[in-house]
């Protein structure tokens, strides 16, 4: 069975729909980049997913969590499935070490003591064991994002999903980040990433899913979907990155 | 022994209320004329004015209105004269607004922005022109709201008058407490007297806020 | 004018005013610090708590905003006992600053738990943190923050607002100055004097009040 099941997912705001029964089955272990033009719902979906907007119709379920409106399912879904922000959203009056143990201590009730030997592995995992101590405000941005994987990877989940994770960061920063992500990809987490650095979503990802007015309008392999768009839509999208 | 009707009790409370009025009035229209002289001084050019004012507002921002109010009863007795309540609570209370109503206006004097004193002094005006025409303009809309909301303060300010014996809304809920030996209702229904003279002042308050809010969004 | 100024009834009286001083501290960090927590209950209700709990609260916030304080002492004082309600003047002094400082920092705080970024509610929830636990670890401390100036003043004006639970008989300063006008007929010496003690008090509040915010926010707010 897959890891995560997107199934005839719709969603409205009032009257917009914005998600048209979106239909996508993540295995485990698999890279997923999701692109598509501004407004084509890919932010929404992923929200979807992590339980933050709530569905109209059709299921998610994530590795046997559903996903229901109510606390109970909510949090198991969100056990499953962490989230990266584009604007990292770092707690600022904690320091880094504390931004990854807190959620550990408060959801997991994990002892303190153990909390921070998780914190200090994942920040190590993600460069950063020396930056333990520092709070938000004194990090770059790269390091902010970095951190902010580290409090999601602390919660051991079974994927991450990533909204345009680069995007709010200076262009000498983007690679830092992407490599932490390249380096989670490569030990085999599951990943749904909302992107915009198309050279990345061809070198790392399994599978490229286009998004256009709320549907997936063309899915495959990279070297498919970059090399071979059957659709004017994905043909005109990838014309106007000035990639490949 | 007499018996009080809840209608005498409320009769003689909203007799007494007109002095809560009146008082209030006199305290913030004496304390904003007052408050306006000391903001001349508080934003002008002159050091020793400046410091002057900001004197003035920590001694009274400072200090307990109560303890203003003793002062100015018993001060003015200093002087050999038989004090009369009511202008020791007046004068008392003038003071203590005109501190917080410049504290409130230097605010909003100070919140037009920067570029407004750049453009009028690049035109050529000078500083009262710029005062004059383009900075007090914009902050008298800023301020209304604000100045609004302090009457509030002012109309709640005025019970504590009746510790020095002005008889107002207060002093008449312990004198009618007294005869009535109802603490609850008589003390209930004064409650609600002040509330229906400052709810309407707070509420207006706010909505002035908003819509200057709104009025600043659209800008 | 040939008024002379008396303060040799100080040696005598010293002790009666050291000990209406320690009563208004007592009262003001009770009453804070319970006044505060009552707010922050308040604001939490009003931005994020059940909406059938949001009205109650409004119209509490909305009573205390607009009625005196010194009526608020009377009725708890003087009118709670009909319902059966004993206090001691100690107790209704603390309580009516309690309920006082609840109503207007719940208002102060609540602006700061609005300004929160919604990012952070969000990052909270995807952390798997119910609402109640992002509020409590990670919204409270920065919205206080924000608003720590505003609250600090709150709080000086409710201890100097404390001067009137004299008029209760709880022993403050002002109880203190009454006693003292009232044996030596020194009325403006004793006012004076203890209006000076307020002032001081007033700013050392307002440091020990920045002091403390610089305990609970070692860093600067966030963007
Ligand atoms: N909370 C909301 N309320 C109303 N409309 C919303 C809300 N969130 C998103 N939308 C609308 O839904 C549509 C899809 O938004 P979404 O953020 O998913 O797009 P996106 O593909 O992530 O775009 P971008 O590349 O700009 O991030 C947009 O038209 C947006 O205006
Ligand atoms: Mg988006």
């Amino acid at each position: 069975m897959s890891l995560i099941a997107i199934t005839e997912v719709k969603k409205r705001f009032g009257d917009v729909e914005v998600l048209k029964g979106i239909n996508l089955d993540v295995e485990r272990g698999e890279v997923v980049a999701i692109i598509g033009k501004s407004g084509s719902g890919k932010s929404t979906l992923l929200r979807c997913v992590n339980g933050l907007e709530m569905i109209d119709d059709g299921s998610i379920m994530v590795a046997g969590a559903q996903l229901i409106n109510d606390d109970l399912h909510l949090k198991a879904l969100r056990l499953k499935v962490g989230m990266i922000f584009q604007q990292f959203n770092l707690f600022p009056h904690l320091s880094a070490g504390r931004n990854v143990m807190l959620s550990q201590m408060v959801v997991k009730k994990t002892p303190a003591g153990e909390a921070e030997a998780m914190a200090r592995r994942m920040l190590e995992r993600v460069g950063l064991g020396h930056k333990f101590d520092a709070y938000p405000d004194q990090l770059s941005g790269g390091q902010q994002q970095r951190v902010a994987i580290a409090r999601a990877l602390s919660m051991q989940p079974m994927a991450l999903l990533c909204d345009e994770i680069t995007s709010a960061l200076d262009p000498e920063l983007v690679n830092e980040v992407l490599a932490v992500v390249k380096e989670l990809a490569a030990d085999g987490m599951t990943l749904m990433m909302v992107t915009h650095e198309m050279r990345f979503a061809r070198e790392v990802c399994d599978r490229v899913v286009f998004m256009h007015q709320g549907r997936v309008h063309e899915i495959g392999p990279p070297e498919e979907v970059f090399g071979n768009p059957r659709t004017p839509e994905l043909r005109q999208f990838l014309g106007a990155q000035l990639v490949v | 022994m007499m018996t009080f009707t809840l209608w005498d009790i409320l009769r003689n409370l909203l007799l007494a209320a007109r002095w809560t009025v009146v008082l209030s009035l006199v305290s913030f229209i004496g304390g904003g004329l007052l408050g306006m002289a000391l903001l001349y001084l508080r934003i002008g050019k002159a050091r020793a004015g400046r410091m002057f004012v900001l004197g003035y507002v920590e001694l009274f921002q400072g200090t307990p209105l109560l303890m203003q109010l003793f002062l100015a009863f018993f001060g003015l007795g200093l002087f050999g004269i038989d004090v009369p309540a009511w202008l020791a609570a007046g004068l008392a209370l003038i003071l203590w607004t005109a501190a917080f109503l410049v504290e409130i206006w230097r605010g909003c004097v100070e919140s037009v922005a920067r570029g407004q004193w750049e453009a009028s002094a690049s035109l050529g005006m000078g500083y009262v022109q710029q005062m004059r025409y383009v900075i007090l303009p914009q902050a008298v809309r800023v301020a209304v709201p604000p100045t609004v909301g302090f009457s509030v303060q002012v109309v709640k300010g005025t019970a504590l008058t009746s510790i020095i014996g002005f008889v107002e809304l207060s002093k008449a809920g312990t004198v009618v407490t007294n005869a009535t030996f109802e603490p609850f209702t008589v003390y209930g229904l004064v409650a609600l007297i002040y509330f229906a003279l400052c709810w309407p002042l707070s509420k207006s308050s706010q909505i002035l806020e908003r819509k200057l809010n709104v009025a600043h969004r659209n800008h | 004018m040939t008024y002379r100024f008396d303060y040799s009834w100080i040696a005598e009286y010293w002790p009666v005013v050291l000990k209406g001083l320690v009563t208004t501290v007592e009262l003001t960090l009770i009453g804070t610090l319970f006044g505060v927590a009552l707010g922050i209950a308040c604001a939490w209700t009003r931005s994020l708590g059940p909406r059938w709990l949001r009205p109650p609260v409004v119209a509490y916030v909305e009573l205390i905003r607009n009625t005196p304080f010194l009526i608020q002492l009377f009725f708890i004082f003087f009118g709670l006992p009909s319902l059966g309600v004993q206090m001691t003047e100690f107790q209704a002094a603390v309580l009516a600053m309690v309920i006082n400082l609840g109503a207007y920092s719940g208002e102060i705080i609540r602006a700061g738990i609005e300004a929160t970024p919604r990012g952070q509610f969000e990052a909270g929830a995807s952390l798997a943190m119910t609402r109640f636990e992002t509020f409590r670890h990670v919204v409270l401390i920065p919205a206080l923050q924000r608003i720590w100036p505003a609250l600090s003043s709150q709080i000086v004006i409710v201890m100097l607002g404390s001067a009137v639970v004299s008029q209760i008989a709880a022993e403050d300063i002002t109880f203190a100055a009454n006693f003292i006008q009232s044996r030596t007929f020194r009325a403006f010496e004793s006012y004076f004097l203890t209006t000076g003690l307020y002032l001081l008090l007033a700013l050392a509040l307002r440091q020990a009040l920045r002091g403390v915010g610089k305990m609970l926010f070692p860093r600067r707010a966030a963007r």
